[in-house]
């Protein structure tokens, strides 16, 4: 009997379907892969699964009893744990407090309760031991990694006692290390007979890990089937629902001799050591590294957010000197963020402003600094043009409501109104679906094939060896190898990027 | 779905409606107009002299709310708006004053050195009083200046909460204002200067005089300097918000700091010049009220004048989390108050009473507040 089942589960949001009758099964003791574009309706599959959301028609059960969740609290109850993206821990408090959070053991009567802290720390001492982290129960969320919190959080599940585990993008924010611990204790979880239900973009990940994968595309189950029977290619064109041929796009221009940007022996104490490359114009290199490698810490150290101590950077032959943002921008410098909805966009407002933001001296007439509106809006117009971006009018319509791609697109736009000719670029196709990332690659191309340089920043390694025509690695600060288009192969660069740790012990607890 | 937003329609479009607060003042005022009298209170709201007396009270407090409205929009707060008004007017009357009363005066640390008998700084230290107005006015702005851009610089220079900085510079120059003064008002104020308060540009005759301690003339204000300055400076600052490159920042700034920063918005500046132009408003506020009791006051801005000023704001639309308010709304959401209060008066409440009333008007102007985005926010789906 499967752990769960779910009959023709539907789901529509102001009359738009979301999730239009899905039936799948996990089984005890087994992984199901869950995989789709952004927008297939898997959040909502789950959220129907966690008591977020309810069910319009349809049937789930849960051990073979009918399961009709009304809140979280009732899949709690249910047994039915899940692991989310984004964590969902108090940091201020203790594992112990955050494990036992909805459900102190005590002792007492009446107003006269107080809570069993041996036993919290008992318990807790033994859950987490069963998902190998060896921390005090009483250590304050705050001050554990990310991979350890996620840990946390499994732990919460077992100490639940969960008989379905569900793990949504779990590995968004971990190490290398991290993440190989976690999928040797999803093996483990699998084989005390517990069911998973597994969520990723990394296809290589889920086919690995899985028993079985099941893809949605548009709201409904494509197929559930063994993992044997896919590969990644057909993973890809069952989500997107056709063949995609090639995941990159064919790179147009090779790169010239003329430098656009150059550094020199950056340094930063603790965060980037000694690091020194040239940019060059028609240019795509890639900066390879892994989480806490120092990439996206240099990438706001060159745009002038951050300070550095040594060293200089120099952009179309001027060097840099008192570093900001707004001096960054005057030296055509443009930095997509990794977090575009946090510090990209003004997410509440119209798409046509948020394309002005970093020109908006360029629309103020003389004396008043008034803004001539109709100038600011043929600007935005012709941008959103440049970058095919699909939204209804752009004067009204607001960055929220559209997809990440067409986002990825205004920040990009936003950029291409300050004239730049370096583009610092932090995975620039961060949460975005398949064939959206295909169009920002396409306009990486076109950006490098139109004279800038781009600095593609990524933690996927499979887009740099698509895109780039060189890599750089970073470890622990430090440039550790550079690669030629034509020499990549992922070995050496994932040599070189766990450099260091090959070298020393790791310690990666802080103090 | 669709049923309750045909039930409920005129509803939430009365609610998104820019003038929604206009039509609730009027609601409010007619009805209060009506009902009273009925119940045996003296009529006096649908007299117009008070109609027009509650207009004088409206220019002052609308000065310094459009200052508190710049701050609110790029996600701050100052609360020491009231102790500009107080430091401003008794310094801008010790440099003004004609005559001092050696009496009252002689326990202030100035006496002696900078104000004597002969008359405030001006006639002691340069024995002379010509433009005292002209002065007066000059160094009270730039006194309002001067403490919104100490205010600005702790802000961002040393990424200090606005909440605790200007809680410590209210604390800091209301004492300091007591202190000069050893707590009296200045009087002996020019009479240019006490026209600036009283004097009106255009008189019409609306009816007869309130019964009243203070003598009134029969004819009513019309159009006043207050009203003009007032009105003045939010014309100028709803230009601001809404048409240069300038207010554009300061919406960017409110609604995301982080991005804007990165887009390479000057922010520090755009702080800094807020946080200023507050301390400015501030300043005129001063100037008016001053003028119209004709004395400088430490204790000026003092009471619960601040919980009307953010008050009025906030009822106009302007959202305490930054990013999003308008002059507009707040010259209605003043106007709101300013006619709250009166209706509050005429029914003869205590004023304890008066400001707890004001106090759940301001949580339900934020309740609403929440609605209306949710109301937007569904309307974009």
């Amino acid at each position: 009997m499967p752990v769960l089942e779910t009959h023709d589960l539907k789901k529509a949001f102001f009359g738009i379907p979301a999730v239009r009758g899905v039936s799948i099964t996990a089984e005890a003791g087994q992984i199901l892969g869950l995989i789709g574009q952004n927008g297939a309706g898997k959040s909502t599959l789950m959220n129907m699964l966690g008591g977020v959301v309810q069910a319009d028609s349809g049937e789930m059960h849960l051990n073979g009893k009918r399961y009709t969740p009304q809140s979280p609290a009732d899949a709690h109850k249910s047994q039915v744990a899940f692991i989310h993206q984004e964590l969902n821990l108090f940091t201020n408090m203790t594992i112990a407090e955050n494990i036992f959070i909805d459900d102190f053991p005590s002792f007492g009567f009446g107003p006269f309760k107080f809570v069993d802290w041996r036993i919290v720390r008992e318990k807790t001492r033994t859950v987490l031991n069963e998902v190998g982290l060896n921390i005090a129960p009483d250590t304050t969320v705050d001050r554990i990694s990310p991979g350890e919190r996620q840990l946390v959080e499994i732990a919460r599940a077992l100490y639940m006692n969960a008989s379905l585990i569900i793990f949504d993008e779990p590995t968004t924010s971990l190490t290398a290390r991290e993440t190989d611990n976690l999928f040797a204790l999803m093996q483990r979880l699998r084989e005390s007979g517990k069911a998973i239900i597994y969520i990723s973009h990394i296809l290589r990940d889920v086919q690995t890990l899985s028993d079985s994968i099941a893809v949605m595309r548009d709201g409904q189950l494509v197929t559930q089937e063994p993992v044997e029977s896919f590969n990644i290619q057909r993973m890809i064109s069952l989500m997107v629902g056709r063949n995609i041929d090639n995941l990159f796009p064919a790179r147009t221009t090779t790169p010239t001799e003329t430098p656009l940007l150059t550094l020199e022996g950056i340094s930063a104490a603790g965060i980037v050591e000694n690091v020194s490359f040239t940019l060059h114009k028609n240019e795509v290199l890639g900066v390879f590294g892994l989480m806490g490698s120092g990439r996206t810490e240099l990438a706001r150290i060159l745009f002038g957010l951050d300070s550095f101590e040594r060293g200089t950077i120099t952009v179309d032959g001027k060097q840099l000197h008192h570093a900001s943002p707004k001096e960054s921008i005057r030296h055509h410098i443009a930095f997509v963020t990794e977090n575009r909805r946090e510090e990209g966009l003004l997410m509440n407002i119209n798409i046509s402003d948020n394309i002005a933001l970093a020109s908006l001296n360029d629309f103020g007439s003389i004396p008043l600094q008034a803004i001539d509106q109709e100038r600011l809006e043929t600007a935005s117009q012709h941008m959103a043009g440049v970058l095919q971006l699909r939204s209804g009018d752009i004067r009204t319509q607001t960055v929220k409501a559209l997809s990440g791609g067409n986002q990825q697109k205004v920040v990009i736009a936003k950029w291409l109104l300050s004239n730049p000719k370096v583009f610092i670029m932090d995975e620039p196709t961060r949460g975005i679906d398949v064939g959206a990332k295909f169009e920002i690659y396409s306009i990486i191309d076109q950006l490098a094939a139109s004279g800038s340089g781009v600095l593609f920043i990524s933690s996927e390694l499979e887009e740099l060896v698509g895109m780039c025509d060189r890599i750089v690695v970073m470890s622990r600060g430090e440039i550790f190898g550079e690669f030629l288009r034509g020499d990549f192969t992922e070995e050496a660069i994932l040599h070189a990027a766990f450099h260091q740790e090959r070298v020393e012990v790791p310690d990666e607890k802080p103090a | 779905m669709t049923a309750q937003r045909g039930r409920f329609g005129r509803l939430r479009q009365l609610l998104l409606s820019d003038y929604f607060v206009l039509y609730l003042t009027i609601v409010m005022y007619v009805s209060a107009a009506i009902i009273l009298p009925r119940l045996g209170r003296p009529n006096t709201l649908a007299l117009p002299g008070n109609i027009a007396n509650q207009f004088t009270n409206i220019w002052p407090l609308l000065a310094v709310a459009i200052g508190q409205t710049f701050v609110l929009i790029i996600g701050g707060i100052d609360l020491s708006v009231g102790a500009t008004m107080g430091i401003t007017s008794v310094v801008g009357g010790l440099f003004m004053a004609q005559t001092l009363d050696a009496a009252t005066f002689d326990k202030s640390p100035l006496w002696g050195s900078l104000i004597s008998e002969q008359g405030g700084i001006l006639l002691t230290r340069f024995g002379s009083n010509e433009d005292a107005v002209l002065i007066g006015i000059l160094v009270m702005l730039l006194i309002g200046l001067l403490i919104g851009f100490l205010n600005g610089v702790a802000i961002t220079r040393f990424r200090m909460a606005p909440f605790m900085v200007t809680l410590v510079t209210l604390t800091f120059f209301s004492s300091f204002a007591l202190w000069l003064t050893a707590s009296r008002n200045v009087s002996g104020l020019p009479e240019d200067f006490v026209r600036l308060g009283n004097g009106d540009i255009v008189s019409v005759f609306l009816g007869p005089k309130l019964e009243s301690q203070i003598a009134r003339r029969e004819i009513l204000p019309f159009i006043t300097y207050p009203a003009v300055i007032s009105l003045g400076l939010a014309f100028v600052g709803q230009f601001i918000l809404s048409r240069t490159v300038f207010g554009r920042q300061m919406m960017s700034i409110g609604t995301n700091p982080k991005t804007s920063q990165i887009s390479g918005l000057p922010s520090a500046r755009v702080v800094i010049m807020v946080y200023m132009f507050s301390g400015f408003c501030a300043a005129v506020a001063s100037i008016l009220y001053s003028a119209r009791i004709g004395f400088g006051q430490p204790s000026l801005g003092g009471g619960n004048i601040l919980l009307d000023i953010i008050g009025a704001a906030v009822i106009g639309g302007t959202s305490l989390f930054g990013g999003k308010g308008s002059v507009r709304g707040t010259v209605l959401g003043v106007a709101f108050f300013v006619f709250l209060a009166n209706v509050l008066n005429a029914m003869q409440l205590s004023p304890f009473i008066i400001d707890a009333v004001k106090g759940g008007v301001i949580l339900i102007a934020a309740f609403l507040d929440v609605t209306r985005t949710r109301l937007l926010t569904q309307e974009q789906r």
